[in-house]
């Protein structure tokens, strides 16, 4: 199936989960990342058990904080 | 190198200011041309612990710039800040939450509120290293 993935096309195993997507997009530091679909955001401790479907629209955002 | 136009460098001055006593923040996206990046555009986000300590993006308004980055082909280099209270310098919490050593971390510290100093750095674990900021017409 095809999903856009932060902007770009690509072609990926029907099934996929979030979990899995993190993986093989080699996100570094995923424990700092949100994901959306489809500008929905998913809940951190479903990536596991969402799956993404054909046409998805896939972002990761990363937790940017700081403190003086 | 790290280049910000003086109207973008007023633009954050003037949304610090006008957060405190609260921290400010934002993105900033532009170019990178060879090593150097060319500032474009600054984005001025809401910080979510609205704390004169701490910061967090809004990550709905994180998203909207993002893809307001890429529809204007430019691409993130990093972040902004302001430190009401002490001065434009990573603090250890900054140093722990910056995950990606390629990015800027611009801070502006407002302990003078006369003379703010905006410092850029890039960070890689507990190293902090200043970038050449040349804030220009």
């Amino acid at each position: 199936m095809n999903i856009t993935v932060a902007g770009v096309k690509k072609e990926v195993k029907d099934g996929i989960t979030v979990a899995q997507l993190i993986i093989d997009e080699k996100v570094e530091t995923p424990q700092y990342v949100t994901v959306t679909i489809n500008d929905e955001f998913v809940e951190s401790g479903t990536f596991e058990s969402t799956v993404v479907k054909d046409c998805d629209n896939v972002e990761f955002l990363y937790f940017m904080g700081g403190g003086q | 190198m790290i280049k910000l136009s003086k109207a973008d460098y007023e633009k954050i001055l003037a949304h610090a200011v006008k957060e405190l006593p609260d921290e400010a923040c934002g993105l900033i996206a532009g170019i990178i041309e060879g090593e150097d990046k060319i500032i474009k555009k600054v984005y001025l986000l809401t910080n979510t612990d609205h704390s004169n300590e701490h910061f967090s993006l809004d990550p709905k308004e994180q998203l909207a710039a993002v893809k307001d980055m890429r529809s204007q082909g430019l691409v993130p280099l990093g972040n902004w800040h302001s430190h009401p209270e002490s001065p434009s310098r990573p603090s250890e919490e900054d140093k722990r939450l910056a995950y990606d050593s390629k990015a800027s971390y611009m801070i502006l510290s407002l302990m003078d509120r006369e003379n703010p100093v905006l410092n850029s750095f890039r960070i890689e674990g507990s190293n902090a290293e200043k970038e050449n900021l040349i804030i220009e017409d």
